[in-house]
């Protein structure tokens, strides 16, 4: 690059321009909106003046305290047994209207652990929100590397050279072609309690054996079923972007490699997988990136329950700044999602830089 | 003489015309109702007569599919690109009056003297939406089903207590013809939630909000009442008597397929519930000790604030009143006409009709979702908090988490005007 | 001897085949499952939902339900403006997007590296969470079009289009495809005397096929599904496209069948194009690899 025939400001103006500017206005420019909409009161709809608070949204989501409690004591001063294990007063007695406190006002358990006799909490102020963050990145930590994985060797299967592989290819990528928002109302019948397919499945191959089970009905097993589907969908996807790297490599270099009877692995590990360097940060991003946006599933599927089982950022951001028409508390929402993701995205630069 | 008539006719024709075409002012109409044949046939011929009926107002029509309806009149109210003309779903109406994007209606209201008080929008003391008809939600089964459980037939004077109905949940699901007793609905999330599911707790003597201010929801939502609500609603869940998470297909057509015993249906499938068992019969809500209580309002129509011809719009508004037209919904869609004279003018709510019990029903115990514009953010809190306690979540707990999420949205909102 | 490694050759052609098969089969269910349910009744296609029916056309078969959406609703008018909207997209955003590509790639210029840093950090930003922003500054946009000039982007196919040209993904795409492609080749073009617009179109764009068909898929998936922004800005049916027409069957009790039948009618359009792409460049590209 640093030759002078490769320099050029104005072209490179030029032809970037175009896109830059396109893209400073149309998503740039909103985005900051959206920023300076998150520190104030604004409303979706309202007849009420907007006014700046602050950091006061980004208090409301992301508020924790910490509270420890001893357990409930008789008389004589003798710990009390619920059951075998010791009493502890309820966290509400703490949490609403108690003057001594106030800072702990509309607080919820978060989670709890006992050390010693007393009992510690992990109070926030927005657990539904906590609970989506933390569901937000098991979806995206199972995703993006299964996802990639079967993607990669999908491509590998399908690039073979096999009479009629094209219709393999065709059908392999056609549930990305369908909506996810279609795609997640024909599942729905599939993951049906009662009567759904893969409860008829499993039943037929285990002889009755495996219960009927109610995929998106059963806090324990919804967001798995969401990941599954998700997966299945979308694995198309990163097939096709693996296959156009592949086809990048140059066939003298396999011919070589077949040459030296070079293994199938070695082929791989030595040919196929230097090659596809670009790709592979390609598909890594980008499937974070979508796992991070996780919406319409949810929104078709679960509507973040049973019981937030299923809560994920973006489905908050919208839940809150179209359905409760709180848009500077959604804009909050979605500047978190920025920071977390822009660190994330800066690591995954930072790992797959080219070392030299 | 015969020729000459018919070119004076022409010629009158065309001056009508020509005079319809400079004189007419066009309002533009939303509505929420694309995909839906039979209504649109109604409201197209509503349109028709009005335009034909003067010469200042021709009302021309966009309509909206359901589901997507009340985001598209917020983006177009926030693009500054409301209608003249829009309709409202009843309790959102509030909503819309207090932010500004509707204005009162411009119309006698001595006309609506005789409607139900559901289809009446008032906030504010002010007329500013009108329904053309109003829905209900009765318990539906068969009398063979009451007959061989050997249950009482409850009636509008004595309807079944609530002992009485968990009486009947357990006999329908002691009796092992069931896959549930009863079918609450749970598949219909959304307005659903609040709309069919809030009067239960009002018959327990509870509320979403407290209506004495609409200014904090303590008391009502978390209070005893609406504890023992709350137990109750999660016992029919953990006792078996009704599915927490329902497919839309076994809500749609279960009854039917006889999976269920009671199901809580509004009026609008009735008519599909008499077409496949003659002996459907449908009952009074149980009164839980506070009476029995039904939802009430269902979509009205108001006029837009940036409307620069208001008073033609009410003008469109007060022509669609005529009893015909609500007869004319009633008969295509199975709606609960708003005035008695109607209802005698439909087949199905005249006296000794099908379902004429709906308009018992409507006018006896129909109860309006609260009326504030902090309804919509409360519905969506409410149906939450009613989804988690029918999977398992803590009932005490849960209530007062949305009573905090309630009254942390009334205070954002500087009260919402009240 | 021979005959035998005939056998085993068989024998691994057979076990492949399978291997597609059984994995094709995971893939197409739904597919299957959509299709023949748009040719049932609603009753019966519930009751099918239970066992194998479900992906056979067996029982009460017709076209009605697809009859029944043409009469609910104008199927072929939000097709044509899906369509009409994502092909235009495509095009527009393929040449917008691998220009500037070509720019953060191959040209050194100054404010390079910033644009591009702000550009691929722009891909993390979920479109619902700007989209009503983008309401309020699209509502007031000018525009000259037939009209004359117009204030206001409401109600028209460029509101739909225009914000979706460009886009940090589909920039990303062609950069990460870039940056595979010989260096040499393009310096020895400038070294010659080309100019930046004769290589991006000579050698660049020609070397492109694979991401171009990426990209174009990619866009065209992204484009079709719209819902929630044209549901903003479209208060006219006659601008309608096809997600926000899929509400339409929506209605208190829900038209399954007809809702098959739409879906598998909307399906047609993306699935064309995918074919075609599949044809034009993959499959042409297949045994030219570009890189040394």
């Amino acid at each position: 690059m640093a030759s002078k025939f490769q320099r050029s400001n104005r072209t490179g103006w030029l032809m970037a321009g175009p896109a830059g500017l396109l893209i400073a206005g149309f998503v740039i420019l909103p985005f900051f909106f959206a920023f300076a909409l998150s520190f104030t009161n604004q409303r979706l709809i309202s007849p009420n003046p907007t006014e700046f608070t602050g950091l006061a949204n980004y208090r409301q989501l992301l508020g924790m305290a910490v509270l420890t409690v001893d357990p409930v004591v008789d008389a004589a001063g003798a710990v009390v047994l619920k059951d075998g294990v010791p009493e502890y007063p309820a966290i509400r007695s703490f949490t609403r209207n108690n003057p001594d406190y106030p800072h702990l006002q509309g607080m919820r358990e978060w989670t709890s652990f006992t050390w010693g006799d007393s009992r510690t909490y992990i109070l926030a102020r927005d657990v539904v929100f906590l609970t989506a963050i933390v569901n937000t990145f098991i979806f995206v930590i199972v995703v993006a590397p299964v996802q990639a994985g079967l993607a990669l060797g999908l491509a590998l299967l399908i690039n073979q050279r096999l009479r009629g592989i094209n219709l393999f290819r065709a059908i392999y990528f056609m549930p990305v072609v369908v909506s996810i928002v279609v795609v997640s109302l024909l599942w729905r019948f599939i993951y049906d309690g009662n009567s759904g397919l893969l409860n008829n499945l499993l039943g037929a191959i285990s002889f009755g054996a495996i219960p009927q089970i109610d995929w998106l009905g059963n806090p324990s097993t919804a967001l798995g079923a969401i990941i599954a589907m998700s997966i299945w969908q979308a694995v198309g996807f990163h097939m096709v972007i693996w296959l156009s790297g592949l086809q990048t490599i140059s066939p003298t270099l396999y011919e070589a490699g077949a040459i030296e009877g070079a293994s199938k692995w070695q082929t791989f590990r030595y040919i196929t997988w230097p090659g596809l360097r670009n790709t592979a940060v390609l598909v890594l991003i980008v499937i974070t990136m979508q796992a991070f946006a996780l919406f319409a599933q949810i929104d078709v599927m679960t509507s973040g329950g049973p019981l937030d089982s299923t809560q994920t950022i973006v489905f908050q951001a919208i839940e809150r700044g179209y359905g409760k028409q709180d848009i500077s508390g959604g804009s909050a929402i979605s500047v978190i999602l920025f920071v977390i993701v822009l660190t994330i995205s800066l690591i995954q630069r930072w790992l797959t830089r080219e070392r030299t | 003489m015969k020729h000459s008539n018919w070119l004076a006719g022409a010629a009158v024709a065309a001056i009508s015309l020509g005079g319809a075409a400079q004189a007419q002012t066009t309002l533009s109409m939303w509505y929420h109702g694309a995909g839906n044949e039979v209504e649109a046939k109604i409201v197209d011929q509503i349109i028709a007569d009005f335009n034909a009926s003067q010469t200042d107002w021709k009302v021309e029509m966009q309509s909206f599919p359901q589901a997507a309806y009340n985001d598209s009149v917020v983006a177009g109210a926030l693009a500054g690109n409301l209608p003249d003309i829009l309709d409202v779903d009843g309790p959102v109406m509030p909503n819309w009056a207090w932010s500004g994007y509707m204005q009162p209606l411009q119309i006698d209201e001595t006309l609506i003297e005789g409607f139900l008080p559901g289809p009446k929008g008032y906030w504010d003391g002010k007329l500013y939406s009108i329904g053309l008809w109003d829905a209900a939600v009765a318990l539906v089964t068969r009398q063979s089903y009451l007959d061989e459980l050997g249950l009482r037939t409850p009636t509008l004077e004595q309807p079944w207590t609530g002992e009485e109905f968990m009486a009947a949940l357990e006999a329908a699901k002691a009796s092992g013809k069931f896959e549930y007793a009863f079918d609450p609905g749970m598949a219909w999330t959304g307005e659903w939630y609040p709309y069919a599911f809030s009067p239960f707790l009002q018959s327990f003597g509870g509320d979403i909000v407290d209506r004495s201010t609409y200014k904090t929801a303590e008391g009502a939502l978390n209070g005893e009442a609406a504890i023992a609500f709350g137990e109750w609603w999660q016992g029919l869940f953990t006792n078996g008597y009704a599915q927490a998470s329902q497919d839309p297909a076994d809500r749609d057509s279960g009854f039917a397929a006889g999976k269920y015993a009671f199901s809580w249906n509004g009026n609008w499938a009735a008519l599909g519930a008499l077409s496949t068992f003659e002996d459907t019969v449908f009952l009074p809500a149980p009164d839980f000790g506070n009476g029995s209580k039904i939802g009430a309002a269902s979509w009205q129509f108001g006029v837009s604030a940036s409307s620069k011809h208001p008073e033609g719009a009410s003008a469109f508004i007060q022509f669609a009143l005529q009893d015909k037209y609500l007869a004319a919904f009633s008969n295509g869609i199975g709606l609960i006409p708003p005035t008695k004279t109607a209802a005698e003018m439909t087949d199905n709510y005249k006296d000794g009709g099908p379902m004429a019990v709906f308009y018992d029903l409507t006018k006896a115990q129909a109860l309006v979702r609260p009326v504030t514009p902090g309804y919509v953010v409360q519905a969506k809190v409410f149906e939450k908090a009613l989804a988690d306690i029918a999977n398992g979540a803590n009932v005490a707990d849960t209530l007062d988490a949305a009573v905090d999420e309630i009254n942390a949205d009334i205070e954002k909102n500087g009260g919402y005007g009240h | 001897m021979a005959t035998i490694s005939a056998d085993n050759h068989g024998l691994r052609l057979a076990t492949r085949y399978a291997v597609l098969v059984l994995i094709a089969i995971v893939f197409i269910f739904p597919l299957v499952f959509m299709l023949m349910s748009s040719l049932k009744p609603d009753q019966q296609l519930l009751q099918d939902t239970a066992s194998l029916r479900a992906f056979l056309p067996v029982g009460d078969v017709s076209l009605r339900n697809y009859t029944a959406a043409f009469d609910r609703a104008p199927v072929a008018l939000f097709i044509f403006n899906s369509v009409l909207v994502t092909g235009v997209t495509v095009v527009l955003s393929l040449l917008v997007c691998s220009m500037a590509a070509f720019a953060f790639v191959f040209i050194g210029w100054k404010g390079r590296d910033f644009l591009l840093t702000v550009i691929l950090a722009t891909l993390i930003v979920p479109f619902e969470t700007i989209a009503i922003p983008l309401l309020l500054i699209a509502s007031k946009l000018p525009w000259i079009g037939m009209d004359g000039l117009t204030w206001g982007w409401l109600n028209s196919y460029h509101v739909q289009i225009v914000p979706f040209i460009a886009d940090g993904l589909t920039i990303f795409l062609f950069v990460q495809y870039f940056k595979d492609l010989p260096g040499e080749l393009i310096e020895a073009a400038r070294v010659e005397g080309a100019t930046w617009p004769q290589i991006y179109r000579r050698i660049v764009m020609p070397l492109a096929g694979p991401v171009l068909a990426t990209a174009a898929i990619l866009k065209f998936l992204a484009m079709y599904n719209q819902y929630l922004w044209p549901l903003m800005v479209v208060q006219q049916e006659g601008y309608r496209p096809v997600m926000v027409g899929l509400q339409y069957f929506f209605q208190q009790n829900v038209a399954w069948g007809e809702v098959m039948a739409y879906l598998s009618m909307i399906t047609v359009p993306v699935l064309a194009f995918y074919l075609y792409l599949q044809r034009a460049f993959i499959a042409s590209i297949a045994s030219t690899g570009v890189k040394g």
